[in-house]
């Protein structure tokens, strides 16, 4: 069912990294780093400049792949990558989108899993790959099951 | 002219460990709140009964946004070029998690100096929750 849609990819969205929505992020993680929060501390950098923790592209909008429908609970995170460029700056634009990249099935203790394969790319105004993941989600059986119905 | 970099690590040495306070149920509402992740098995009983947990379990995320903690310190000198996690087991409220890691090389690179470690979340029980890598780079200033 999913197969099919191996290679397709989400359009590209635009967005901000926020002053804002960097600090809620930084407090929600419990890491009040100056580079994050502190405009003075951050100018003062190498960076020169506000930067946003590694993980805060998790906020982006990636956009949605046209015709991939998935379970919309009980999927299981299972591996997460990324891979950068160098830190986002706060006040930068990032273009971002999504791509099918890949889709296998194992059998598990408790039954047959699909693991589905996706990679999150997010671009600077130059057209520019500032960062690269790679998300892998375990739909199971049971949740396949309830699913499909 | 040789530059000489800011901070070193050598093989084996390990990064000082965190201890968070125990998961609330508050931590797992603002970091929904704050990533954008509503799916209601963090935040509502009911749906995580449901997905037959027997409470609601802490976003991966947050925990591997607690694991990218280790690296806060050295931000002015370097960033983390590559981040990998597995989930390998569920937080739940109350859980006491502490996140370590450890250097398993260096390499010299065009950029700078290239540590990689592995990255760990265990909770109170000593059972790892999650486990990864880190690739940490080391600007030459």
């Amino acid at each position: 069912m999913w197969q099919s849609l191996v290679g397709r990819r989400s359009r590209p969205v635009v967005n901000w990294v926020e002053r804002g929505a960097v600090r809620r992020f930084a407090e929600a993680i419990g890491d009040p780093n100056p580079l994050y929060l502190d405009e003075e501390a951050a100018k003062k950098s190498r960076y020169g400049r506000l930067i946003a923790p590694p993980t805060f592209p998790q906020t982006f909008d990636y956009g949605t792949i046209e015709g991939l429908c998935l379970p919309d609970s009980g999927l299981i995170h299972g591996e997460q990558r990324y891979d950068y460029v160098r830190p986002l700056f706060v006040g930068e634009e990032i273009t971002c989108y999504r791509v099918f990249q890949d889709m296998y099935e194992k059998r598990g203790r408790r039954g047959r899993l699909t693991f589905l394969v996706f990679s999150r790319v997010g671009e600077d105004s130059g057209g520019k790959t500032l960062f690269t993941t790679r998300d892998v989600i375990i739909v199971t059986e049971t949740v396949m099951k309830e699913w499909k119905g | 002219m040789t530059t000489k970099a800011p901070i070193s690590w050598n093989a084996g040495e390990e990064l000082p460990s965190i201890t968070l306070p125990p998961v609330t149920r508050l931590d797992l509402i603002k970091y929904a709140g704050a990533s954008g992740d509503y799916n209601p098995i963090h935040t509502i009983d009911e749906e995580a009964a449901r997905a037959g947990l027997p409470g609601v379990i802490a976003h991966g995320m947050l925990t591997m946004a607690v694991m990218g903690r280790l690296f806060s310190p050295y931000l002015e000198h370097g960033f983390i070029k590559g981040f990998q996690t597995r989930f390998t087991g569920m937080v739940f409220v109350g859980d006491v998690l502490t996140v370590g890691g450890k250097v398993l090389g260096a390499e010299s690179t065009d950029q700078g100096d290239l540590y990689s470690f592995d990255v760990f979340a265990r909770n109170q029980k000593g059972e790892t929750v999650a486990s990864g890598q880190v690739e940490f780079l080391v600007f030459r200033d």
